[in-house]
């Protein structure tokens, strides 16, 4: 084989590869990226299947929209740079919508939210505070929320008080508790919550499902919920599917699925299945 | 990604957090030495149960990875309702205290493994020389020992404080905030993939840098006979 | 549930995968020491070498990986091979991602930071030799690759054992930080565990637990070793 032959095959090859980049995707498939260690989002049992919340969601909108869906367990340092690599094309993985985010990624709609709420011990002055279980949305009532947040600046001056590093709670206690407690960060719920039975915090913000599944537990018989639910505000409108920026089409795609799923109850379904309460934002 | 805004802004967070990881380092390896002297000194005791328990206690904090370590000391330790009743508590009741002593107690493994690589690598011949001369005890240890296994000693030493920097990472396991662990943390907020981490790893690579060049310049200084040594 | 079923061998036992993960590490662990070892003896040759400009480019290696945090050289090496495989692949008419596989890129980005602190170790090992042995060598007229093999060579490795011992340590701490590629070893193992069944404790010591047992045999074998390379050497009477 002469050189000359080699070459115009390899610049054929490269023609044909420019070419057919040049047409638009058709989405076939779609691989996406999931932790398989947040529950009830996602979990891995112990044959090493994704299994939760969200890749039951998954099978369902993909369904919606005839395009195969593979799921793939990844690590969430690894999420987005996979994403952007092209590892694949989807992250599902509990990941709330904010406006920072939104600069890098498109989200698509929020199929999930989940309204905030605290744990103390059943013996600390916090767990009397009013209010008890009532849901304050800080978007949808400006005034009763602003009552509540006074209310537990009140309750928690001089507290410590652990959530979740990167969380919408992290942020929400960053922006209005910091001057009145100290917020300690944790990298997982599960430390936070050791961290609370042995008494270096006082209190805990977080899911309230989150909240719910740690008091369902022997250990935590001597803990209990205090104060109002919280959404809205700082706690953002819920978490949605993370998309590169230039598959807009499939962001489309999925919001059309999303809505579906959300006007037939299957959403619904899902969520209670593995929420136990309707989180439909 | 290459925002001027952005990273001027990282830099400003990271290195406020850079405190921390060289609180904890420093205090670390300084604390870290002198355990690892007296575990480097049991273990050639002579003793059989000393030796042991020297053993015993190298094995488990070098084979242990640091983060089941700092868990069990900051997380584990706290468990006990024993502990928390104890004088103890007022100093484990705090992140930086514990992570401190966690790491202290793991580079002091480390540390005594160099100590006694290099106590050992210290030729026979001049101790022989030294004893021969009516050297012995502590003036063989001060005059001949120590000088030429602290040369011998300086490479895989300088190696274990630069590890012990970087081992600062994992602090935020135990709530505190490093330079790694904030950079990770800007990252999961934004999702800005890589600025934050190469500005992490740049303030990373400068401390490493300086900290390698001076013990360069401390080896050169105390070894002029052996400056240039070709193969 | 309870700890003993968190950990065993039945239906919802993380047993099995938890070896898994133990193995894996141990491969990817030795994989890392060997790339480690060449690249140590290569960079340590060249700063001995006193050709300055050798010199110049073992240092700059050692430095920049001695000075990088792990973690980041983990995602470098990961992400920067795949993007660089993806990139040749796409050339050929490929399309998607071409990943390079877990361990590949593990196993290299712990080579790479092994060796340059292996480079130190040997250094400091091949300083520690006797100037009076390596002249003999030379007056009797051995050549450099037979002092080398004869002289050199048994002896650095002789006294560089408790340093590589220590650096065969790192790499199996280094190891746990690949979980970022997905490979499926003993750390990110235990946290997937830890997380999906909500008891920390457990998983973290029986993590812990594998490491140790890794390390005493790693132990052992560099015991024997260190016992058959310093043998007839004299010891300082501890």
């Amino acid at each position: 084989m002469n050189r000359r032959s080699v070459l115009g095959a390899a610049l054929t090859c490269s023609l044909l590869v420019v070419a057919g980049a040049a047409s638009a995707k058709d989405w076939k498939t779609v691989v996406i990226g999931m932790e398989g260690a947040y529950e009830p989002y996602n979990l891995t049992d112990p044959s090493g299947k994704i299994v939760g919340f969200e890749p039951d969601l998954a099978m369902d909108v993909c369904a919606r929209i005839k395009i195969e869906c593979k799921i793939i367990a990844q690590d969430w340092d690894g999420m987005i740079p996979g994403l952007q690599a092209g590892k694949f094309d989807v992250i599902m993985d509990g990941m709330s919508i904010t406006d920072d985010r939104k600069k890098q990624i498109d989200f698509s709609t929020a199929y999930a939210n989940v309204p905030a709420a605290l744990a103390t011990a059943k013996t600390s002055p916090l767990a009397k505070l009013a209010g008890a279980g009532k849901l304050i949305n800080f978007d949808k009532d400006k005034a009763g929320g602003a009552a509540t947040l006074k209310a537990l600046k009140e309750a928690l001056k001089g507290k410590t008080i652990g959530v979740q590093v990167s969380t919408t709670h992290a942020t929400f206690a960053g922006d209005n508790l910091k001057d009145v407690a100290t917020i300690k960060e944790y990298k997982t719920t599960d430390e936070r919550d050791l961290d609370l039975k042995s008494g270096r915090i006082d209190a805990v913000l977080d899911d309230e499902t989150a909240i719910a599944a740690m008091l369902g537990k022997d250990d935590a018989k001597d803990f209990t919920e205090f104060g109002p639910h919280l959404t809205g505000g700082d706690f953002g409108v819920g978490v949605g599917m993370g998309i590169r920026k230039s598959d807009a089409d499939l962001t489309a795609k999925f919001d059309k699925a999303i809505k579906a799923a959300f006007a037939d109850g299957s959403i619904k379904k899902y969520s209670l299945k593995w929420f136990k309460i309707d989180t439909t934002p | 990604m290459m925002d001027g805004a952005f990273i001027w802004e990282t830099f400003l967070r990271l290195i406020v957090a850079l405190r921390v990881t060289l609180s904890v380092w420093a205090l670390s390896v300084f604390f870290g030495a002198f355990i690892a002297a007296g575990v480097a000194w049991m273990r050639g005791s002579g003793v059989k149960p000393v030796e042991w328990v020297a053993r015993a206690y190298v094995f488990v904090f070098r084979g242990a990875p640091l983060l089941v370590q700092l868990f069990v000391v900051y997380y584990g330790l706290a468990s006990f309702p024993a502990v928390r009743a104890s004088i103890f508590w007022s100093f484990l009741r705090d992140a930086f205290n514990c992570a401190t002593l966690s790491c202290a107690l793991c580079t002091a493994a480390y540390q005594s493994e160099i100590f006694r690589g290099a106590l050992a690598g210290v030729p026979h011949g001049q101790i022989e020389a030294a004893r021969a001369c009516g050297m012995s005890g502590f003036l063989l240890f001060r005059r001949v020992i120590f000088p030429i296994a602290l040369r011998q000693a300086l490479p895989a030493y300088s190696t274990e404080v630069i590890s012990m920097v970087k081992a600062t990472a994992l602090v935020s396991l135990v709530t505190l905030w490093d330079v790694m662990s904030v950079a990770l943390k800007i990252r999961n907020d934004t999702l800005v993939t890589y600025t934050p981490l190469l500005v992490a790893g740049a303030i990373y690579f400068v401390v490493n840098y300086l900290i390698a060049r001076a013990f360069i310049f401390i080896e050169q200084w105390l070894s002029p006979h052996l400056r240039a040594r070709s193969a | 549930m309870a700890w003993t079923t968190a950990l065993g061998f039945g239906e919802r036992g993380w047993g099995p995968a938890l070896l898994e993960g133990a193995v894996l590490t141990l491969l990817v662990s030795i994989a890392g020491l060997a790339i480690g070892a060449v690249l140590g003896s290569l960079v340590a040759w060249s700063k001995l070498s006193g050709v300055r400009v050798a010199a110049a480019i073992g240092e700059g290696y050692a430095a920049i990986f001695r000075g990088l945090p792990e973690l980041l050289v983990v995602y470098f090496v990961y992400f920067g091979s795949s993007a660089a495989l993806t990139g040749l692949d796409h050339l050929f008419g490929g399309q998607g991602f071409l990943g390079v596989p877990g361990f590949v890129a593990g196993a290299l980005a712990v080579g790479v930071i092994s060796g340059s602190y292996q480079a130190e170790v040997f250094r400091g090992a091949f300083l520690a030799i006797a100037k009076g042995e390596l002249e003999a060598a030379r007056a009797v007229g051995m050549g450099r690759w037979l002092s080398f093999h004869r002289i050199i060579a048994p002896q650095v490795l002789r006294f560089a054992l408790p340093g590589l011992g220590n650096l065969w340590q790192v790499a199996l701490k280094d190891s746990s930080l690949i979980s970022v590629t997905g490979l499926s070893e003993l750390m990110r193992t235990s946290q997937v565990a830890a997380g999906s069944t909500h008891q920390p404790f457990t998983f973290y010591v029986a993590g812990g637990a594998l490491y140790l047992a890794l390390t005493s045999i790693s132990d052992r074998v560099f015991e024997f070793a260190e016992a058959r390379a310093t043998r007839g050497m004299r010891r300082e009477a501890h």
